[in-house]
Parts: structure tokens; C-alpha cells; sequence
């Protein structure tokens, strides 16, 4: 960086905000400090530095000088347009802001959130002051991660209204297709990104996850392209579209007493089934069945025989024949 | 001002700050739009305070102020629109000029706190919900415009089946009390049954753990609430050791030990998210959609419950030892049915 080119930011801010008429590039040039008499080399240096100005959300303004005369370009910020308006909290908000500040503390928007606060805080703000410690703050740590690279284009693409594309590889798939979306929102559901939108290829709305996007994300549009249409609401889409089928079937399963927690939370006793207590002992010799018979709901044959193969021996299914087939299947391609 | 609330202007002057470089003149010259509302604000600040809120050495600040106190701005008639002092170590800005009221928020940073306050609203057991809206309501209204795309970013919490357990929690971390946890541990199917000295309640990417002093391992542990299978609160002060350190939380919550067993794995397409699922140390792409997947962990019980899991679609290439135990269960359960 260069000091003179920092002098020279902060003094253009200074006279575009000091002034109430348009100032044309020649006023300008004369004002401040730092730009050269060459015009191409100023034009130059002027237009790279309201390209700064504006990216630091700077609202620069342009207008012509005169109602009569559309020729001449002049330029200013609007102070009311500039200026955070007055913002007072009470401690327990302040405290609150302060623990909203963390929660991106290592992810893509922690830049954002630091810059809020830094700007809060020169409001007169203070969001420490020691008195605020109140219970929201005691012993709470929340936390997001934005590991996900797809996570900072895929955001701007929807701050800013631009159509995306990306390779993206479904669940299973062995080569990754290339999609073109029309973002409406990225939500984060049981730890993990999403994007939702309209899909142009299939013309309709689909959900992503931006772990399974390869490679770069890019902008298929210019910002302000894409219309979200006024009733979608994301979460609920994301959340629809994560939402498990209703449990629809019921099968009877044999547990080894003391074993398959993970299947016991959802279980019932077998109906018909004499109450046997798990009793730990030898099955072979022992005249009554120790193991536990139990009934568990399930809606998807193949994931639940996932789960139950997952158990072993610990764990053997007695009905239905498709499930018991399903997991025998998984055990047999271990050994394959 | 506590150390972990100090925060740097931007992410990309943390990163530079870590690698010794200076910040670039845009990220300078927000520093400085936001110097002089900072100081004007409070009438009156020390120099060692106003470096520690912009992470900052004193020397920094003052070439910042000197900076600030140098503009000069030459049409008609030159002048200097900043008037300040920072003598026996206290500046006072005399004139500010047009840059006495800091900058509006931008659409990301309007963003960045809104979609974290309406997390935090959504986590159950908080009692202090009206400072978040309140909060939300004002911030809404002071970012005007740039608030309306925060609503299209959402980070949702987990509910932990029945708000009994993140109520019971925080009634623990306050009353400083011990608890007493049932813990399924899926890893191992176990229930387990331990007493727990609360540290704090953890939030991280939607997910609620409770942190705190395992007494049965002696060591800190993280309780995930949705395998919290029953919880009490103890009549025992909890107790928590010097040396128990809290889990750096933007390290990662799961790191590996010089302990820990590698692992490697294939995967086919269908079994892909695994790598997702899972912390691993790199997944490295094989012919027909299939990945080789390596892994470190201090327990390898539950990798051979994801190997039978997987079926076909997975392979454990190493440690020997762990394939010889996927085959002697796979053997043993395929007996379990021959025999029924």
C-alpha cells in the first residue's frame, strides 16, 4: 500500500462529502492532493479510485451540473446517504451484538462482521463494557463455518442477483454434471450449506449442496438478472427437500441385550413377542431366547439396512424378507 | 477490553497481519473513516485503549492520526478539514470535518450480523430473547436497504429433542452445578453414564454440544445434545480443574492426536459421503467415481460399523489388523442369519 494513495482516498471522500453541488473531475483534481497533470493519467487514476470508493460502499453519486446542460458529469455524496444513522443500544443488546460478531470468527463472513462492528463501535458503541456480561453471553458460544469455497460466490451471487454456474456431482453419481441456477438463497441446515434456486437446465427448483459442487462457481449474468420470486421462502425449501419420507414400514429385529442403542431410541416391543428381559448369557444353551425382539419404523429399505448392517452381529433382522436380503447383501459385499 | 473481542478491520488485513504485511490503502482508509467517529463518539480516548479496539500498535495509531491531521484539501482556498491532538496520550478531535459520523453498513456486513442474531434467536433455551429482537428490530432500520438480502442466508439450529435437556444445561452452567449424563456413543453403540462439571454451551454450525470436565475420562469432552439420552442436575458444585482447556472452537471441534490410527479407505460413488460426513485428511479421486478417502482416529470401532455400513460400496485398504476385524464381523453377523 501507499500512504500517498490512502491521503489521497481520504481527502477525495472528504471533498465529495463536503460539497452540495456536483463537482466536476477538473474540481476535483484541483481540491486534492496527489493526482498528476497528464488528464489520460488522471482520468485513469480518478476512475480506479471511484471504483475503490464505491467497493467500500461509498455512495458516490453523478449527476450533471446544470438542469440545461447534460454534457458535464460532476460528482458528490450525499451526506444522509453516507452516514450510519444515530444507533443507541441498551448493555444486553450490546452484549448480544458482541456474541453475534463471533459467530463467523474464522468464516467468509468474519471480514463483514469485524467491519460492522469496528463501524458500530465508531458509532459509540461499546459491546464490552463489563456490566453487560448478562446470562444471553454467559457460557454460550456460537459458531459457523463456511468451509465450503462455493460459499463466497454462491453468496454474492445472491446479494447481488447474478445467475451461477457450477459442476455439480448428486449423491451417488460418478461424474459431476454442470448446472446453471438462478440463486434465491443459502441456507445452513444440521451443519451443512445449501443453495436453493431455479434450476434453468431442468426449469425448476432445486436445492444443491455446496459440498458436492466441484471447482469454480461463476457467474452466468449480470448482477440484478435473476428475480426471486416474491413468495419463496428457502428454509422452507431446503427443509422440505431434507425432510425424510414419512416411516411406512415396520420391521422386527433381534438385539443382543445391551446393544444397538442407535436403534433402540426408535423401538417398541414386538407385539406377540413374549417380554423377555435381556439377560446376558449363553443363547446356544440357554432354553429361553435372551436376545430382545423389538419392533422399529423405518421408510427407506435401502438406508435402514445401512443402519442395521452397521450393528453386526449384534443386531439380526427377522421380517421383512427385503430388508434381511438388503443386509445380508451388505455383509456379503464386505467379504467380496 | 477482553483479548478474543479485539478484532481486526477485515479478514483479509488478518491474514496480511499474519504474514507481516501492511493493509491495502482501502482497507486503511476504512480504518480512518472509522478513527474519527470512534473518538468524536466518546469525546475524548486514550491512545492505548483506541489501538487495543483497532488492533493496532500505539505507533500505528499515530501515524494513522498524523495522517488524518495532515489532510489538506487545496480548492478555493487551502484548508484542513481534520483538527486533532493526541498529546499526553489522549486524542481529541477538535474538527472532523465531513467524516464525523462512520460509513453506513454494507450489504455483507449488515448480513454477517443479522443472519447470526437470527441464529441465535433460534436457539433454544435462551432466555434473553428480547435483547436479540430488539437488536435485529434497530440494526434493520440503521441498514435500511442493505439489510434485505441477509434474509436470503440462513443458518438453522438443530432442535435437541425436547428443550428439557439445553433448559437443564443452562440451568447447570448457571447455578455452576455439576450434571449427570446417560450419553449414547454411536461410535461404540454404548450408553454411557458419567458425571460432567459444565464449561460452556456450544453452538456450532447449527449443532448444540455441552462442553465440559468429564470426570469418568478426565479430560474435557464435548456432549453432543441429541445423543443426550437423559440428563440431571447434580445438588455438587462443578468443579472444573486449572488445566482443563476449553476446545479452541474456530480450530475445528474433532483434531487428531499423535495417537491416532490412519486409516484409509475407498468409497464408490454411493459411498461419497463418507468424505463429507467425516474429518479427513484428503480424499483423492479414483477411476468410476470412487475415492480414497485417509483418516486419522484415536478409535477405530466405528470404522469398522461404517465398513459393514458400506457393504460393497467401501474398502479399508490399511491397517491390515482393522480389515482382518471388518471380515470376522462380517463373518460373524453373516452366521448370525445362517443360523436363524
Amino acid at each position: 500500500m501507499s500512504r500517498r494513495k490512502t491521503e489521497r482516498l481520504l481527502s477525495l471522500v472528504v471533498c465529495l462529502l463536503s460539497t452540495r453541488r456536483y463537482l466536476t473531475a477538473e474540481q476535483i483534481r484541483q481540491a486534492v492532493a496527489g493526482y498528476p497533470e497528464q488528464p489520460e493519467a488522471f482520468k485513469r487514476m480518478f476512475e480506479r479510485d471511484k471504483e475503490e470508493l464505491r467497493e467500500l460502499g461509498i455512495p458516490l453519486e453523478t449527476g450533471s451540473l446544470s438542469p440545461t446542460d447534460g454534457e458535464d458529469i460532476g460528482y458528490r455524496v450525499e451526506r444522509q446517504a453516507y452516514e450510519l444513522p444515530e444507533l443507541r443500544l441498551e448493555p444486553d443488546e450490546a452484549a448480544v451484538l458482541g456474541l453475534a460478531a463471533r459467530v463467523w470468527r474464522s468464516a467468509e463472513l468474519a471480514g463483514a462482521a469485524a467491519g460492522a462492528l469496528l463501524k458500530l463501535r465508531a458509532a459509540g458503541i461499546d459491546t464490552d463494557e463489563p456490566g453487560a456480561d448478562t446470562d444471553v453471553r454467559q457460557g454460550i458460544e456460537p459458531r459457523v463455518a463456511t468451509t465450503e469455497p462455493a460459499f463466497g460466490p454462491l453468496w454474492q451471487a445472491v446479494r447481488d442477483r447474478r445467475p451461477v454456474t457450477f459442476a455439480y456431482r448428486a449423491a451417488g453419481r460418478s461424474e459431476p454434471q454442470t448446472r446453471e441456477l438462478e440463486p434465491w438463497g443459502v441456507v445452513n441446515r444440521h451443519g451443512r450449506w445449501y443453495v436453493a434456486g431455479r434450476d434453468r437446465g431442468r426449469d425448476a427448483v432445486r436445492v444443491f449442496r455446496l459440498s458436492r459442487i466441484e471447482g469454480d462457481v461463476r457467474f452466468s449474468g449480470p448482477p440484478g438478472s435473476v428475480t426471486v420470486p416474491p413468495d419463496a421462502d428457502v428454509r422452507e425449501v431446503v427443509r422440505t427437500w431434507d425432510s425424510a419420507p414419512t416411516q411406512e414400514h415396520t420391521a422386527v429385529l433381534r438385539l443382543r441385550p445391551g446393544a444397538g442403542y442407535g436403534l433402540r431410541r426408535y423401538a417398541t416391543p414386538a407385539p406377540g413377542v413374549p417380554g423377555v428381559p435381556g439377560v446376558p448369557g449363553d443363547a446356544d444353551s440357554s432354553p429361553i431366547d435372551p436376545w430382545d425382539t423389538l419392533t422399529v419404523p423405518y421408510s427407506d429399505t435401502g438406508r435402514f439396512a445401512d443402519d442395521v448392517a452397521s450393528f453386526g452381529a449384534d443386531v439380526v433382522v427377522a421380517d421383512p424378507p427385503d430388508l434381511r436380503d438388503a443386509v445380508i447383501r451388505r455383509l456379503k459385499g464386505v467379504l467380496a | 477490553m477482553r483479548p478474543r473481542d479485539k478484532a481486526p478491520a477485515t479478514a483479509g488485513a488478518a491474514t496480511r497481519r499474519a504474514r507481516g504485511q501492511a493493509a491495502t490503502s482501502a482497507e486503511r482508509l476504512q480504518r480512518l473513516l472509522a478513527l474519527v467517529p470512534y473518538v468524536v463518539s466518546r469525546k475524548a480516548v486514550g491512545l492505548a485503549d483506541t489501538a487495543a479496539a483497532f488492533g493496532l500498535s500505539e505507533r500505528e495509531l499515530v501515524d494513522d492520526l498524523n495522517l488524518l491531521w495532515c489532510v489538506e484539501l487545496r480548492d478555493p482556498d487551502p484548508y484542513c478539514p481534520i483538527d486533532l491532538s493526541y498529546e499526553g496520550g489522549e486524542i481529541v478531535v477538535s474538527q472532523a470535518e465531513s467524516i464525523g459520523r462512520p460509513l453506513r453498513l454494507a450489504v455483507d456486513e449488515a448480513s454477517a450480523l443479522l443472519v447470526a442474531l437470527r441464529m441465535l434467536a433460534d436457539v433454544p433455551g435462551l432466555e434473553d430473547r428480547s435483547a436479540l429482537s430488539r437488536l435485529i428490530a434497530k440494526l434493520e432500520t440503521a441498514a435500511g436497504a442493505a439489510a434485505a438480502p441477509s434474509a436470503q442466508v440462513a443458518v438453522q439450529v438443530d432442535k435437541p429433542t425436547g428443550d428439557a435437556a439445553i433448559a437443564r444445561i443452562r440451568e447447570a452452567l448457571t447455578r455452576k452445578r455439576r450434571v449427570h449424563l446417560s450419553y449414547y456413543v454411536p461410535g461404540r453403540d454404548e450408553a454411557t453414564e458419567r458425571d460432567v462439571d459444565p464449561m460452556r454451551l456450544l453452538v456450532v454450525d447449527g449443532r448444540a454440544y455441552l462442553e465440559g470436565w468429564c470426570r469418568r475420562a478426565e479430560g474435557v469432552r464435548l456432549f453432543r445434545l441429541d445423543r443426550i439420552l437423559g440428563i440431571d442436575v447434580l445438588d455438587v458444585p462443578a468443579s472444573v480443574p486449572e488445566e482443563a482447556q476449553p476446545v479452541d472452537v474456530d480450530q475445528g471441534l474433532f483434531r487428531p492426536s499423535a495417537d491416532d490410527v490412519h486409516v484409509t479407505l475407498e468409497v464408490s460413488a454411493a459411498g461419497r459421503w463418507v468424505a463429507e460426513y467425516y474429518p479427513c485428511e484428503s480424499a483423492e479421486e479414483l477411476p468410476d467415481g470412487w475415492l480414497r478417502i485417509r483418516l486419522r482416529t484415536p478409535d477405530t470401532r466405528w470404522v469398522r460399523r461404517l465398513a459393514l455400513r458400506l457393504g460393497e460400496d467401501g474398502r479399508i485398504i490399511a491397517p491390515e489388523e482393522l480389515r482382518a476385524h471388518i471380515r470376522d464381523d462380517a463373518t460373524a453377523a453373516l452366521s448370525a442369519y445362517a443360523n436363524g
